[in-house]
Order: structure tokens, then sequence, then C-alpha cells
């Protein structure tokens, strides 16, 4: 095989892979991205089941605990949906914290299957405190 | 005392000083060139910055309140080796942390360079000096740890809890060593278009810090997977976290780095790809940089953030990047090497190699990114989770592991060594007996499953078959003395390989047979899981050196009730933090982990515990140290060079 044929054997493979790759890549982002929404941003698109992320502030007065199940309502002040969540609860779980829940809708009840409220008490996740922000009902850093 | 600060802050600015002599020196004239010179300036950079390095060790090991960044991330309290780390359990410290690494490269380059060509040599090491003033300037101008607080708060505000770990002591350290080392591939690679040749002995100089950097960084990674297992208690060891992807993509990068160095060093081939995969390697350890400092990621890692800083990191990273690529356009078409490699070669697989591996990283860095891009067009906030990275980065590394088997048995240039064909029967029938093996223990599986058993096996028997031939090829006698002979590179290779095997095995083993419960519990409850048993035997408060806990003690027993062990998962207030961890119990063994943490909980509605058995996972990082290994023993012993060697410069 003479050298230019050989390389073009070699760029036809990579450029096949490559293809086959980012054919990959973009389907598998298309179908695995997961949208952030907090309470007021929920449209009915969000309560047909899809796998969101939502964020908010845990109520006050809402946690209920039954065995590994905890029940409780996340707020942005403008909208509150209620979140069960079956499982162990992070470190910095309690009323008042932001936090971030993973799961679908199912009719107006948000099932979660994953609770993330970060480690440092003083530490909001960014996403809950962009959107407190930016509907002015973030009130600065969370004091004890 | 009160002047040691000062003086590391006057040490980091004349060794700012020092580095921009040695980045512009080769600008002067012919005659006032000299390698010695610039050596010299590259170790009074070092010696410079380990003194500031030594004096804010001094202000954290004696809690001097009065530096801002004592005051912000000591105490007193702490227990002396976390007082240490904390020196480098910030943005500021472990900046300066990067810079010492960064000198450290740069005076064993120095000092070990006497081989190289003159020119060569400085303009190498006017490249390093470059990259140490630029962060140098960084450190300086953004986040200078030495600046001095008015009134010294009496008590410091303490480290973050969860960084107070012996693993995460360890992993910056061995993090930036990856990370720096591949600075000087990088320096050699422009010093290389610089000087406008690169040949097989280029290949030779740049070998021993790509595999070095390479270990280090290999080594790291494992060391954050390991402390992520057992510190933050969700039982995982990868979460395709943007951080973590921050070091898994210069490790990919790196990776087909090494193995292009070493076509560069036995043909002289691949030489402007090479050349490319350094700056890409080192630039890609910018950005992991630039991920973790900025915070432009959310992450639960970005302890520090400060986007001012980022934009600082981000126009070091476009330098870094253009000027290279820019030199490379101009001088790259001179390094055009005629190509006599057959396709079915150990160059053309190497090839191969590397186009996979600079795939997956492309993959990991669209799914790193993209939420990035997103928000910054469309204003959406997603999140990329791990099934992307499931559906697309395993089975294009799969490609990779099936060609470790295929690469080592064809020869250089043309043809297979006369066992290919064994070698591949050999594989193809570990892969079913694998496969077969899994179903019958394990149930229906998912085709994912599948493929990892299969190329288990592959791996497994097919490098057997290739090193069982090894050793064939001398009668029994001989066989001790020619595991001994097998030169260093060939072993760093097989350990390599090994290692990955290895790793392969312990996470199908956490993947597909882990098993986990979550209850909540009253002391004397029996909990199931598996083929074993957790009896809730007392809850209890305890006082540490710095904290007070809330222990579950937990005893493992076996289905007949017989007891294996204790288990004692803790929960941790920092009353100096403010802050709550969660210590979860690991009783570790060959076969598996028994793994418990204890949740929320009091003593009228029970606590909430966690308990996995998680098969075989210890293996996930002993199969990294092997692979560490592996690159060390590669650096040991000169490969013969096939053609002579010519010299640069």
């Amino acid at each position: 095989m003479s050298p230019k044929a050989k390389r073009f054997a070699i760029v036809i493979a990579a450029g096949a892979l490559l293809a086959a790759a980012a054919g990959l890549a973009m389907t598998a982002l298309r179908e695995n991205i997961v949208f952030f929404v907090t309470p007021s941003e929920v449209t009915d698109i969000h309560l047909s089941a899809e796998r969101i992320r939502l964020g908010g502030l845990v109520a006050d007065g809402s946690i209920l605990i039954d065995g590994t199940v905890a029940q409780f309502d996340v707020t942005d002040e403008s909208a509150t949906f209620t979140i069960r969540y079956d499982g162990a609860l992070p470190d910095l779980f309690r009323e008042g914290q932001g936090i971030i829940a993973e799961g679908a809708f199912r009719d107006t009840l948000f099932v979660a299957d994953t609770v993330l409220a970060k480690h440092d008490e003083t530490y909001m996740p960014r996403e809950i405190k962009e959107s407190l922000e930016e509907q002015g009902v973030w009130k600065g850093e969370a004091t004890e | 005392m009160i002047a040691i600060a000062e003086i590391g802050h006057f040490a980091l600015i004349m060794a700012f000083v020092a580095s921009l002599c040695q980045a512009g020196w080769p600008l002067l004239g012919s005659r006032y060139q000299s390698t010695r010179l610039m050596a010299q300036l590259q170790l009074a950079a070092m010696g410079l910055v380990f003194m500031s390095f030594a004096a804010l060790l001094h202000g954290f090991v004696t809690s001097d309140f009065s530096i801002a960044l004592v005051a912000q991330h000591s105490h007193s309290l702490k227990p002396l080796i976390y007082k240490i780390s904390g020196t480098w359990g910030n943005h500021e410290g472990s900046l300066l942390l990067w810079i010492v690494i960064l000198v450290l490269f740069g005076g064993i380059f120095a000092l070990t360079s006497s081989p190289l060509p003159g020119r060569f040599a400085r303009l190498t090491l006017a490249v390093q000096g470059a990259v140490t003033s630029a962060f140098l300037a960084f450190s300086l101008l953004t986040s200078s740890p030495f600046e001095r607080l008015a009134d010294a708060p009496l008590e410091g505000r303490g480290l973050n809890p969860v960084l107070q770990d012996v693993g995460l002591a360890l992993h910056p350290p061995m993090l930036y060593l990856g990370y720096v080392g591949l600075s000087l591939a990088f320096s050699l690679a422009v010093a290389g278009l610089l000087v406008g040749r690169i040949d097989q002995a280029w290949g030779r100089w740049a070998r021993p810090w790509v595999l070095s950097a390479w270990s280090a960084l290999t080594i790291g990674i494992a060391l954050g997977s390991w402390w992520a297992y057992y510190e933050l208690g969700w039982g995982g060891w990868w979460f395709w976290d943007p951080v973590e992807n921050a070091s898994l993509m210069p490790w990919l990068a790196a990776t087909a780095l090494m193995h292009s160095v070493l076509v560069v060093e036995k043909r002289g081939q691949l030489k402007s790809w090479t050349i490319l995969l350094a700056i890409l390697s080192f630039s890609l350890s910018l950005v992991g940089t630039f991920i973790v400092r900025s915070g432009l990621l959310t992450s639960v890692h970005s302890f520090a953030s400060d986007p001012s800083r980022g934009l600082f990191i981000l126009g070091i990273l476009i330098a870094a990047i253009g000027i290279p690529l820019t030199l490379f356009a101009w001088r790259g078409p001179q390094l055009a090497s005629a190509n006599d490699a057959s396709l079915k070669s150990r160059d053309v697989a190497l090839v191969m190699n590397n186009i996979i591996l600079v795939i997956a990283t492309a993959i990991v860095l669209l799914g790193t990114f993209y939420p990035l891009i997103l928000e910054l067009v469309s204003n959406q906030r997603i999140t990329v989770g791990p099934p992307y990275f499931d559906a697309t980065f395993n089975p294009v590394m799969a490609f990779a592991l099936i060609g470790m088997v295929i690469g080592p048995v064809l020869a250089w240039r043309r043809g297979a060594l006369p066992h290919l064909k064994s070698t591949i029967g050999a594989a193809v029938m570990g892969a079913v007996v694998i496969m077969v093996g899994g179903f019958w223990l394990l149930g229906p599986l998912s085709a994912g499953a599948i493929a990892g058993l299969g190329l288990l096996g592959w791996l497994t028997l097919g490098m057997l078959a290739d090193l069982h031939r090894h050793l064939k090829l001398h009668p029994p006698r001989q066989r001790a003395s020619r595991i001994a002979h097998l030169v260093l590179p060939v072993w760093g290779m097989w350990l390599g390989h090994i290692g990955m095997a290895v790793f392969l095995l312990g996470a199908l083993g956490d993947g597909l047979a882990r098993s986990e419960v979550t209850v909540r519990a009253q002391t004397g409850d029996v909990i199931a899981l598996s083929d074993r048993a957790y009896r809730f035997i007392a809850i209890e408060q305890n006082q540490g050196p710095n904290y007070s806990t809330l222990t579950a003690r937990l005893q493992l027993e076996d289905l007949d009730g017989q007891p294996m062990g204790e288990l004692a998962p803790e929960k941790r207030f920092y009353p100096a933090e403010r802050q709550t961890t969660t210590e979860a119990a690991i009783r570790p063994r060959f076969s598996g982990d028994d793994y418990a943490v204890l949740g929320d909980g009091d003593d009228t509605i029970g606590y909430s515990l966690r308990l996995y058995h998680k098969p075989l996972i210890s293996w996930i990082w002993g199969g990294a140290a092997l692979m560490a290994l592996g690159g060390l023993c590669a650096i040991g012993g000169r490969r013969p060079l096939q053609a002579t060697s010519s010299q640069t410069g």
C-alpha cells in the first residue's frame, strides 16, 4: 500500500470514529440533560413527569418524616411545591436551607431520588442563589 | 516572628523577578547567552519560592492569626497535620503550592539539563520561566497569601471539616505534581518548536517528565476518588463532577501523550501530533486549575470562588494555548516525516490509541462545559449527569481497552509478532468465559454490564497469553532470569495495562454486585443486607480533638448470627466551624467493603442508617496504584534507539 493510501485509510478510520463519537455524544447529551427550575418556574412541561432538578428553600414547619420517607415543601417565596424523598437526608438539611432535589413530578407531588444540600452552612447552591436574587428575595448570607 | 510573613512575601516578589529574567534572557543578544546562568536563575527562583512557602507554613503551624489567610482557614486547636495541610486547603495557599511544584520541576530540569544541547535547554528554561512568572504574578496581584490583618483575631475560623482529612491532605500535592509535571512536556514542546527540530532524542528527553507527571496525576486522581468514597458518605467513587472531570481530562490527554512520545522516541514519527498533545495536556491542566479555582461551575468541591481570579487564569490559558499554536502553525510543517509503517503495525495501533483517547477527552470536555455554554446562550440552567458519560465515555474507552491486547503483539513498522493470533484467541476465550460466568452468577445483565465483563476477560487472558509467550521463549530454568532481564519500560507497560484490568475488576464488582439499604432503626434492631446483617447495638456521644460526635455502634454478623466485626459510623459536629460532617464506617476487605453511614434522627423516631456492601471496590484504587507504578517503571532504563539519534540545536 502506498504511503498516500495508508494515510487515507487512517484518516478515514479516524473520521468514522470521530463521527460515530460525535453522534453518540449528541444523542446522549439530548437525552441526559436535566433542567434546573425553581418552584415559580415550573410549567406544564415539567409537570408531565420530565426529569428535572427542583431547587429552593425548605419551607418552615413543613418537614414530615415517616421511617425513611421525608416529605417537605420547597419554596422560592412566590411558589411552593411538596417534595417526597425516600432515602437519607444530607447533613445540612433543615428548615430555611437551600436544597436541590432531582426527580420528577407525579401530579403536583415532586418525587425525588436525590436531595443535595451542600457542605457549608453559609453555602447556597449557585442556581438557587441566582434565581432568588432575580426575584429579590435573597437575603444575603444565611445565618444561624 | 512578626516579620516572617513579610520575608515570605518579599521572597515571592524576588522569585517573580528571577522568573521574568529567566523568561526574557534568550531575547538578549547571543553573546550574553549562558545555559549555566539560566539554570542558576531557575534555581534561585526555586529557592525563593521554597522560602516563601516555608514562611506561609510557619504562619499556619504557629497559628499566626495576624495573617488573614491563617485567620480564615486555621484554628489553634486543629491537629498539627491539618494545620500543615491547611496551608494548601484554600485558594491562595494551593496556588502557592502549585508554584512550589512548578519551580521544583524547573529546578530538577535545570540540574539535569547538561546532556541537552545548550540552546534547546535555555529555551526550555525560558518557557518554564514564562509560565512561572505568569503564575507568580497571578499570586501576587490577585491572591497574595501574606496579607496582614490590622486587628489579629484571637482565634481562627478553622478549616472546612470535610477537608480535615489525610486523603485530602495528600490529594492536592499529588494532583499538582501531575498537572505541573506536564508543564515540562509543554516547555520542551515549545522549545522544540522554537528551535525548529523535534527528533527521537526529543522523545527521549520528554519521556521521563511525561511519565512521572502521568503517574503523579494517576495517584492524585485516585486519592481524590478514594477521599470522595469514604468522606462524602455517598458510597460512590466517581461522580462525574466538573472538578473530577477537570482532573480526568489532562489525564486522558497525558495518557495519549505518554504513548505518542514513545513513537517519537522509537520511530521518529508522530512528531507534530505529539507536540500538539503536549500543549493540549498542559492546557487542560490549566483548565483544571481554572475550573476549580474560579468557581465557574457549580460543584461540591468549589470551596474557593472569585470570578476576577478566573479571568486572570483565563488570560494565562489563552496565552498558553494561543502562542504555542501560532508557533506550531509556523514551524509545524517542518516537522513532517516520511512514514514507512504498514497499517498492521504498532505505530498505527498507537495512532488509534491516541485518536480514541483524544475523542474521550473531547467527550468529557463537552459534558463538562455544555451546561456553562447553554447558560451563557439561553440562560437555561442544566446539569449533565452520569448517564451522559456512561453512554459516551464508556463505549469509547472500551475500544482503547480492546486495543490494549492487540497493540503490544504488533511489531514496530510492519507486521505482527508471531503470537498475535494465539493472544487474540486467548483474549476472546477470556471474554466469553467471563461473560457466561457473570451471567450465571449475577443473572440477567444490561448490555453495558455484559460488555464490561467481556472486556475484563479479554484484557486479562489476552495479557496473560502475551506474558506467557514472552517467558515461554526460554527454557524453564532461564525464566526467572528472563523476567529479571525484561527491560523496565516493558515491565512498566505490563504493570500499567494490568492495573487497568484490576481497576476494571473493581469498577465492575461495585457496579454490578453492590447491595444497599436505607432504614430508620432503633437500637436493638437487626438489618439484613445481602448475605449479612447489621445489629444496631448502641448510640453514643463522644468527644474528638476539635469536634464532638454522635456514634452508632453496629455489629456486622453473618447469616448464622456470628459476629464478623464492628462498624461505628459517626456524625461529627465542629463547633469552631459550626459544621456537621458524616464519617462513614468502612470495613475494607479484598473481597469487598462493608460501608455504613449514620444519617439524621433521634431516640424517638430512630436513626437513619445507610448500609452498603460493595464487592471488590478496593481494586479500583489498587488498579490505579499499579498503573502509576507502571508509569514509574517505564521511566527507568533506556530503550535502545532504532535509528541513530541526531542531536538537536
